[in-house]
């Protein structure tokens, strides 16, 4: 029998905001153990949780940038349950009533190769919504020490709906989430930091069922690749467990992304009644439309709907747009450069996704730390088409450039790379060219074009270089048109 | 009237300070010789510190001298229940499970007592966690009533109420869920106000049932409250449930608002279990009030019934998640015993929280339970609406409602320690107003034949203490209860 598998994402990510959800101690990571804290954040006798409002204009635009229904009101609810990462034995989470309904995530599976555009679907979300992140837990031999510097970071948590296919379409997934939040200045979404977290569910079902299986959750996934890989894993595991005659039990795996092994945590049984109840220490807020209206304002343009419009508004080709476009900062580089020299949008794109990245990733600098502006690379692109400089020396331009942030008309003059252009000087090493080459004018004559290129090699000789191809080809034909 | 410095109100002390017959330092060592003398016999301290007291008198008295006092409090001590966070003083909630801890943070209303120059004066007894009605809860030990050493002072505010009933501070602050200021005010003839809820800051105060608790002032009178409120009612951002609202000058109003006042008499207080001296005494008030020319009138709070049991619902739930905290890992009582995380939780609390705790957080745990929430939870918070509703339909007619505080005087210490539900009753007429996020209070209207004080409580619109204030000193005035004082020398 063959089997597809159902998959459900439910993903963490950490809102960026500059103090905690409910209390005024600032975020971080890498800190000193337990310096991120205060009483509210250990929960010490008679504190009191302060909403974050920071956090939650940040999850409404993180709900309008995926499209999904933003609540009337944010309401809390108190999530009851002991565990020493959680200072107040429960969490302030939303339970009825998340903030973010519906909505979905534009998804790109990978095409047939790497410069060709893949399939897009839309992966429906069932909901998001905000809470507070827990501590963690450092085990020793003898005993565990608790770091409560991530405890009461304000967390999102994005639910989707069961409705992925593949392992290769929850990479995608994952991929584009963590542009959009990025995109979005919601979070960095490191998942390193722990910034971005994902739980998988995971079943499988004849092909072409419409029952749902049994499903599996998978924790601790903590990369991108990891996430595939575990799904992958535990898609195999369940088809050889069905295949055997057994059944899937409805459980809680451990996927370790270092072995590639995973092993049950608890069963169903053992879940927790986490005796959900509203938190009477906040009032709920409502989210009128004129806060949504200001939050839509400041939405940016989603990574796809840039890369469409790119193609269509500049013709940029999917290898140049798949580079940009994931980076924000990058295509907003590359739109202010392009649009200084119309119609010249593709070079600009060459010069930013093939040099301006190699000098970046040379000098291991950021964009922001570059000296090279999108106005250089706009003047370049505009000199090249001038035929001021020609490609090869404009290479050399761009890497002065990189360097020593002057404009490519001051580098172009320190150097002496200004390409010829005395027309006179120019016709005449054409005219004897075309007389030192019988046969190539022959054969031009006769129809064969590329015949031109036999004179093109003796003309670059005498200008050393410096002529421009363009001018050459153009001279050649005028004086060959005549003959 | 020549009283003895401990028993003078407030308002007194305050103007002797002020015009420099008295200083700070003298009346807290007043206090403190006061509270030797007898807190072995009362028990209203878990703890004091006499030197930290005397050196902040001293501090009020330089400031005084140098022109820099800050008002009508500076230089008072106020006794604080125990479970009001003052930086650097121990913060116990009368339990075990806190025996050692020591706050590290000022709560708003220690801050807003240190701003306006009073002493935050000792840590006093209450009902652990303040859950009870008679301060024999505590984790530490029974409180007793000054008036008489056998039987309680009431609670869960026991230990505030006996505090300055026995003269041991110039006002105190207790905390109020279900009638925990109001009933031991009455039992010691004492004015005690609960605010509305919003109207002071809870941040500071260890939280029982968040959406009842309120913090509220004990004063012999009722110029005193006035005076304490002044100083700790107002918006708090640290507290989101607390309320933005205009504060005014409370004791200035005080001489303002003459009435007369349309007073509610809701029949349903009046009924079976009210001791008929309690009931004699607060009829004798409405003829009071009926004669200075108010208006009278039965209003009807229908679903008064249903409060005690709602209450008991809403306030465990919360309180078995507000207590989840106290688990031995961060602070507070660690077992010994435990073998691993789990057991570690189990251990430190069953060793840490008393027997009327552990009920209430078992009660409160099984009705959030997935498939009883609707049952009893949802359900108690609708009947809460109704009760809510109830009073303000009686505001269109009335200011003001009248009642008795608590249905009986003080009761013997043990009579009703093994009926817990008994005890429960003691708050039937004091519960509904935290339902109803009211203010009330209770004024001292008399005594028995026994000698042992009976109360009325009062309870005003929203955020109306001005004229709740001034209805009850319109009583006061003509009944000066508070210039009696048990017999304890």
């Amino acid at each position: 029998m063959k089997y597809e598998a159902v998959i459900g994402l439910e993903v963490h990510v950490q809102i960026k905001t500059k103090s905690k959800m409910f209390a005024r101690v600032g975020t971080g990571f890498g800190q000193p153990e337990n310096t991120l804290t205060d009483p509210v954040v250990l929960a010490l006798p008679g504190v009191l949780p302060v909403m974050n409002k920071e956090a939650l204009d940040k999850i409404i635009k993180a709900g309008l940038l995926l499209g999904c229904d933003i609540a009337p009101v944010c309401k809390w609810d108190r999530k009851n349950y002991f565990y020493p990462d959680l200072p107040k034995n429960y969490q302030i989470s939303q339970y009825d009533q998340p903030l973010c309904l519906g909505g979905g995530v534009e998804i790109e599976l990978p095409g047939a190769s790497r410069n060709l555009m893949g399939e897009h679907k839309r992966i429906p979300l069932t909901r998001i919504h905000l809470e507070e992140d827990v501590g963690k837990l450092n085990h020793f031999a003898r005993e565990s020490l608790i770091d409560y510097n991530r405890a009461g970071t304000p967390l999102m948590e994005i639910v989707s709906d069961p409705a992925l296919a593949s392992a290769e379409e929850a990479f995608a997934y994952l991929t584009s989430l963590k542009q959009t939040m990025i995109y979005g200045g919601i979070s960095d979404c490191d998942m390193e930091k722990g910034q971005m977290r994902c739980d998988a569910n995971v079943s499988i079902r004849p092909v072409g069922s419409p029952k749902l299986g049994t499903k599996v959750e998978l924790k601790n996934l903590n990369s991108i690749s990891f996430v595939r890989d575990g799904i992958t894993h535990e898609i195999a595991r369940q088809i050889a467990v069905v295949e055997a005659g057994g059944t899937i039990i409805q459980e809680t795996r451990d996927y370790d992304g270092q072995t590639g092994a995973s092993q049950s945590l608890r069963t169903k049984e053992e879940a927790h009644d986490y005796r959900y109840f509203p938190d009477p220490d906040l009032m709920p807020v409502k989210v009128d439309e004129a806060w949504k209206a200001r939050l839509r304002a400041e939405c940016p343009e989603l990574p796809f709907d840039k890369q469409r419009r790119f193609f269509e508004e500049y013709q940029v080709p999917y290898t140049i747009t798949s580079v940009l476009v994931p980076d924000r900062e990058l295509s907003d580089y590359f739109e202010v450069a392009a649009r200084l020299v119309p119609g010249k949008a593709q070079a600009v794109g060459n010069w930013i996704t093939n040099d301006l990245l190699r000098e970046l990733g040379a000098a291991k600098q950021t964009l922001a730390q570059s000296k090279v502006r999108p106005e250089h690379i706009a003047a370049l692109v505009k000199l090249i088409d001038e035929g001021t400089v020609l490609n090869h020396a404009a290479k050399e331009v761009f890497v002065d450039m990189a360097a020593s942030g002057d404009m490519p008309e001051a580098i172009i003059a320190r150097k002496g790379l200004k390409a010829e252009t005395n027309l006179s000087e120019l016709e005449q090493w054409c005219r004897e060219a075309i007389a030192a080459n019988a046969k190539a004018l022959a054969d031009f004559k006769a129809g064969k074009d590329s015949a031109i290129n036999g004179f093109k090699g003796p003309v670059m000789k005498a200008s050393k270089g410096k002529a421009n191809p363009r001018v050459v080809d153009e001279t050649l034909r005028r004086l060959l048109a005549a003959m | 009237m020549s009283s003895p410095l401990h028993h003078e109100t407030l308002a007194a002390l305050s103007a002797k300070l002020e015009n420099r017959t008295l200083t700070s330092v003298e009346l807290m060592q007043t206090f403190i010789e006061r509270t030797r003398a007898v807190d072995g016999r009362v028990g209203a301290f878990n703890s004091f510190d006499a030197d930290d007291a005397l050196e902040q008198a001293r501090a009020s008295d330089a400031r005084r001298a140098a022109g820099q006092a800050r008002g009508p409090l500076d230089g008072i001590p106020i006794g604080l229940k125990d479970v009001i966070a003052v930086e650097g003083q121990p913060l116990t909630a009368s339990s075990k499970i806190l025996a050692n801890f020591v706050s590290p943070y000022d709560g708003t209303v220690a801050r807003k007592l240190k701003e306006a120059g009073a002493i935050c004066w000792g840590r006093l007894n209450l009902d652990e966690f303040a859950m009870g009605s008679s301060t024999e809860n505590s984790g530490t030990h029974v409180t007793r009533n000054p008036w008489d050493l056998e039987r309680v002072p009431g609670g869960s505010s026991g230990g505030s109420a006996a505090a300055l009933a026995a003269g041991a501070a110039a006002a105190a602050l207790g905390s109020d869920t279900g009638g925990s200021i109001r009933q031991p005010a009455a039992l010691c003839n004492l004015v005690g106000l609960k605010p509305t809820y919003g109207l002071v800051s809870r941040y500071g105060l260890i939280a029982y049932a968040s959406s009842l608790d309120q913090i509220g002032p004990f004063g012999r009178t009722v110029e005193d409250a006035a005076m304490v409120l002044q100083a700790i009612a107002g918006h708090d951002p640290l507290d989101s449930t607390s309320f933005r609202t205009e504060i005014p000058d409370y004791r200035a109003e005080l001489g303002r608002r003459k009435g007369p006042w349309k007073i509610g008499i809701p029949k349903e207080y009046f009924g079976e279990g009210l001791d008929p001296e309690v009931s004699a005494a607060v009829q004798a008030a409405v003829g009071h009030y009926r004669g200075l020319g108010c208006e009278i009138a039965e209003v009807s709070l229908p679903h008064t019934k249903y409060a005690v049991g709602s209450y008991y619902i809403i306030a465990t739930a919360e309180c078995s998640s507000n207590l989840a905290r106290f688990d031995g890992i961060r602070y507070g009582h660690r077992s010994a015993k435990a073998s691993d995380i789990v057991d570690l939780y189990f251990q430190s609390r069953a060793e840490g929280f008393g027997p009327e705790v552990k009920r209430r957080i078992i009660l409160g745990t099984y009705v959030l339970s997935s498939g009883y929430y609707d049952a009893y939870y949802l359900r108690a918070q609708k009947v809460r609406t109704l009760i809510r509703g109830d009073f303000l339909k009686a505001y269109e007619k009335v200011d003001a409602i009248l009642t008795p505080t608590s249905p009986t005087p003080a009761f013997k210490i043990g009579e009703k320690a093994a009926d817990p539900l008994a005890m429960y009753l003691s708050d039937i007429y004091t519960i509904g107003v935290n339902l109803a996020g009211l203010p009330g209070m209770s004024v001292p209207c008399g005594f028995t034949k026994a000698g042992l004080p009976i109360g009325l409580q009062l309870i005003g619109k929203p955020f109306e203490e001005a004229e709740l204030l001034a209805i009850a000193q319109a009583y006061e005035t003509a009944h000066p209860w508070y210039q009696r004082f048990p017999k304890l020398d």
